[in-house]
């Protein structure tokens, strides 16, 4: 296949995969089933712009033209290919969990919301492979549009409400700040090409440029840096697979990612070291991480204090992104990929423990180490990998994030590292103890053991793959240490 | 025949068969002789666009030389806003069948009558290069655009005609006054005469109580914040039909006319010593502000969308305030795709009136289970009011966009991101009651519209989409017609 055809598909099969299940949708496993096939397959296809991409060749497409010079246009850089190959191996784990899921919890609408999760997967794969802002864009508001039905699947009033913060939000950001600094980098660079380098380098001034990023990393609502995070906890109130796979990768790392190959592609390296009130966006997300961790601290729900925690994990990459280092640009990168893993254990974890026992508050779950071992025991590793302990994945990323600050000696970022860090383990720590080391209160309500064995399959899956990444993690920082090499 | 001798008839053939219209019985008879003459009148502008792009067309009625004669004088303005007119009556003809049976069930033969005349008077200002001869176009599509009005099936249908009467013989008679006072002061009604005379005679007191009776006159017909009062009333009361190809159509051609008179007649120079930037800019932000707001609340669909179109040409109003090319073409194409969103929008709208006979707020809700292919459609067109990219709208909004910036004007990039917000509420609103609410309680279940109303409105969509990816018909025509209406004389 030629990369061109390899970008296309990567769009275009998760959108048949969505019309064929709507077609099937009578037949709940004929439809599972093609969830499952178109998974599998997306995931095959994006495996094969490894190649292309590591062996420096790339891979470009230019779709249409709609306004002059201003293209809709594909390029597979190393950033994306790993976001793409993340999102696609993931979607295949979380569809045999929301199968588990959604049967379990006897679920109705369950076709539109297989339907819908696919168009979600096209949208991120779009956002992967996107070539300027204009396509990241385009992209970037089909995820929003089309996890608003995810959101809002209970249709109850908490439903109705929480997709009105979720839309509200992602909106306003995307159209009041992002928009207008697509518009704004394309009138003053006369592109809105991704660039080794950047593209504003001398055409626009460092008062501006200040402005600029201000807007890009505001306007960029899905890395929910405060105080643009207030969607992703209204978010929790979508089926747990949705709160899994697209508000702990897919949707908040298509936010992280944008901002990322802002600063590498858009702005550049050098150019940002002098742009004024640079540190202060870095203060801000340093601010969120802590500020995140806290408010996680005080949650009762299960599912909003992993919010909030990913809010702060959001802001690590962020924090990275900003902080300039070739390290920490990797660190952000690798990121990326770590709190994947880990995070989208924990939700599954955290959906396993209500089907299983219908739980969903943190005080409840006294003893549960005991009757869900599996479920806990991959809780347990996510936590480790939140907090960064070694053997799991976030031990890489923070390792890389840290050795960028010494390279910059910005002891804001140790500081807040270290900070964070503590928080972290205060708040998931004892959600582990509670869950081995006390006994259950009084008997539950209805005896129980583990959730379905799809979840449980997917749950431990996940966990291990946290584990794996501490221990292979090379091919990953590998490919994306090529986000700054010079362009050959 | 040439392109030159066909162009006459694109408003001659609807003309002369309004009145045959009039007289065929049933139903069936003048629906389909009005969908043959629009669709002829909508093959020739075709032609006429592609052949008006380098060199203005001209076509001197009964062979007399322009002065004397009147002259139809076609560039890539006017030839783009005759086919926006014509290719909507083929899009909207199919459409009102079924819809014009529910809501005009009886004598249907005036009432095609009544549109082809509309409709040949909207073609008629378009096309044509003569001051007095837009006055008399101007009154033959009004008189029957009130009396289409007056057709919808509540007795407010009536007295919202009568408003609009007033306010539009008001407008009207406004114009008439400038084209006077420029007759007087010039002693020619020929447009592209009169962009030659007008500077002799700019520095008199006449031509600028000229321009200033043409500017308000024309704002009452184009509906400019604060005077807009006749349109909520005239959209939710006229049968839907009426509706559609009115907001689609009939303000913008208003538009049309004012561009023309600031830009050719009087000239860009002139224009600039009246407070013409300032008067439509601001009242531009007034109205997109305020109109986007009162949208918001609206107890029922159309007149939600009437406030929403308010608000649209308060976009156009600021975009030809930027007095550049970017500026003029962002208005002009947001004049070609806000027709397409609005269109489809109010088609929906339709739908809804067929199959449940009211569109109120509380009766939309859980609509979309019932109606799953109209609601999709009002969401998907309203993705494109949003400016959702990929959508028409989307196209609009950047290039509106764009051209503030490139002016330094933030307060305008702000006030057009916030439009876009407040239309995320108004829009969001209906699909949140459609989609997530329950349904009350009905006597009958609620059928799916039929296939003659979706597909002219899934036909509106696609374009929608079309023309939010491919720009060479709007964006490109858009631009050169700026040029031509920045550089002066045609």
């Amino acid at each position: 296949m030629s990369p061109e055809s390899i970008i296309v598909l990567l769009i275009v099969v998760p959108l048949i995969g969505a019309l064929l299940i709507a077609l099937v949708g009578r037949w709940p496993n004929l439809r599972e089933a093609v969830t499952l096939t178109t998974a599998v397959t997306l995931f095959a296809i994006a495996t094969q712009l490894i190649d292309p991409v590591v062996n420096g060749a790339g891979a470009s497409l230019t779709v249409a033209e709609p306004l002059p010079g201003l293209k809709i246009a594909f390029d597979v850089e190393p950033l994306g290919l790993v976001f793409a190959l993340l999102a696609s191996l993931l979607w295949i784990v979380t569809s045999v969990y929301a199968i588990g899921y959604m049967r379990g919890a006897n679920e109705p609408r369950q076709t539109p919301f297989f339907a819908f999760f696919a168009v979600a997967i096209s949208g991120a794969m779009g956002v992967a492979t996107a070539g300027n802002l204009l396509t990241l864009f385009i992209f970037y508001e089909v995820l929003t549009l089309s996890t608003w039905p995810l959101v809002t699947h209970k249709q109850n009033d908490a439903a109705r409400a929480g997709g009105r913060t979720y839309m509200g939000v992602l909106l306003t950001t995307s159209i009041g700040f992002l928009l207008p600094a697509i518009v704004w980098t394309w009138v003053v660079a006369g592109t809105t090409d991704f660039t080794q380098g950047g593209i504003l380098l001398g055409n626009i001034g460092p008062t501006a440029a200040a402005v600029l990023l201000t807007m890009f990393v505001l306007g960029t609502g899905k890395a929910a840096v405060m105080p643009m995070h207030r969607w992703l906890p209204a978010a929790m109130v979508a089926p747990t697979p949705v709160s899994a796979l697209l508000h702990a990768v897919a949707v908040v790392k298509a936010g992280v990612f944008t901002i990322t190959k802002v600063v590498i592609y858009i702005f550049g390296l050098d150019f940002l070291a002098a742009v004024p009130l640079e540190k202060y966006l870095m203060y801000l997300a340093g601010f969120t991480i802590v500020a995140a961790s806290i408010v996680a601290l005080k949650q009762v729900e299960i599912k909003k204090m992993l919010a909030y925690s990913t809010i702060s994990q959001l802001s690590y990459i962020v924090l990275a992104a900003l902080v300039l280092a070739p390290f920490a640009e990797i660190g952000a990168a690798v990121h990326i990929v770590a709190h994947a893993f880990g995070k989208i254990t924990l939700f599954f974890c955290a959906g396993a423990i209500y089907i299983a026992s219908s739980k969903t508050r943190i005080d409840q779950l006294r003893g549960i180490g005991w009757r869900m071992p599996w479920t806990m025991a991959a809780f347990t590793v996510g936590a480790l990998s939140m907090i960064g302990v070694p053997p799991t994945a976030g031990f890489v990323s923070k390792w890389y994030i840290i050795a960028g600050a010494f390279q910059v000696e910005s002891f804001f970022v140790l500081a807040v590292m270290g900070a964070s860090t503590a928080l972290n383990a205060a708040y998931f720590l004892p959600i582990v103890f509670r869950a081995f080391f006390r006994a259950e209160d009084s008997a539950p309500a209805r005896d129980h053991g583990e959730a379905p064995w799809p979840m449980v399959a997917a749950l431990a899956l996940t966990a291990t793959l946290t584990i794996l990444f501490f221990v292979f993690n090379g091919p990953v920082v590998d490919i994306e240490s090529r986000i700054l090499e010079v362009p050959k | 025949m040439t392109v030159l001798e066909w162009l006459p008839f694109s408003v001659l053939v609807p003309l002369i068969a309004a009145p045959v219209c009039a007289l065929l019985p049933g139903r069936v008879l003048p629906w389909s002789l009005a969908l043959l003459a629009v669709a002829a009148s909508a093959v020739i502008t075709a032609f006429v666009l592609p052949a008006a792009m380098d060199e203005p067309l001209r076509y001197s009625f009964g062979n007399w030389p322009p002065p004397i004669g009147i002259e139809y004088r076609v560039d890539s303005v006017n030839a783009l806003l005759a086919l926006l007119i014509a290719w909507m009556g083929v899009i909207i003809l199919p459409w009102a069948r079924l819809s014009v049976n529910r809501e005009v069930p009886e004598r249907q033969g005036p009432f095609y009558a009544l549109f082809l005349l509309a409709l040949a008077g909207l073609m008629g200002i378009v096309l044509t290069g003569d001051a007095f001869n837009v006055f008399v176009f101007l009154e033959i599509s009004s008189l029957s655009t009130y009396a289409l009005i007056a057709h919808g099936r509540k007795r407010a249908a009536l007295l919202s005609s009568f408003r609009y009467l007033i306010m539009g013989t008001l407008g009207a008679t406004f114009y008439l006054i400038g084209v006077g006072l420029l007759y007087i002061m010039t002693g020619t009604l020929n447009m592209a005469d009169l962009a030659e005379r007008v500077p002799e005679v700019a520095e008199t007191n006449a031509i600028r109580a000229a321009f200033a009776f043409i500017v308000i006159g024309l704002g009452l017909k184009l509906a400019l914040f604060p005077l807009h009062r006749w349109l909520p009333g005239a959209y939710t009361n006229a049968p839907s039909a009426v509706t559609v190809f009115l907001a689609a159509t009939a303000t913008k051609v208003a538009v049309y006319v004012l561009l023309r008179m600031v830009f050719t007649v009087f000239g860009l120079e002139f224009a600039l010593t009246m407070p013409y930037q300032t008067v439509f800019f601001t009242l531009g932000i007034i109205g997109i502000l305020f109109a986007s707001i009162s949208a918001i609340d609206q107890p029922n669909l159309k007149r939600m969308l009437a406030y929403s179109s308010v608000a649209q040409i308060g976009y156009i109003a600021l975009a030809i305030s930027l007095v550049s090319v970017e500026g003029l073409a962002a208005g002009l194409v947001h004049i070609f795709n806000h027709a397409l969103m609005k269109g489809a929008l109010f088609m929906a709208a339709g739908a809804i009136i067929y199959r449940i006979g009211t569109d109120r707020m509380s009766d939309i809700a859980g609509l979309a289970r019932s109606m799953p292919w109209t609601m999709l459609a009002f969401v998907l067109a309203g993705l494109s009011m949003i400016g959702v990219p990929l959508t028409a709208g989307f196209i609009s909004k950047w290039a509106l966009i764009q051209a503030a910036i490139l002016q330094g004007n933030w307060l305008a990039v702000v006030v057009v991101l916030v439009g876009s917000l407040l239309a995320v509420l108004y829009i969001g609103r209906v699909a949140e009651a459609a989609y997530l609410k329950p349904a009350p309680e009905r006597a009958e279940p609620v059928r799916e519209a039929p296939l003659g109303l979706l597909l002219p409105m899934y036909v509106l969509i696609a374009a929608n989409f079309w023309f939010g990816i491919d720009t060479r018909l709007t964006l490109d025509v858009a631009t050169h017609g700026a040029e031509i209406l920045v550089g002066g004389a045609p």
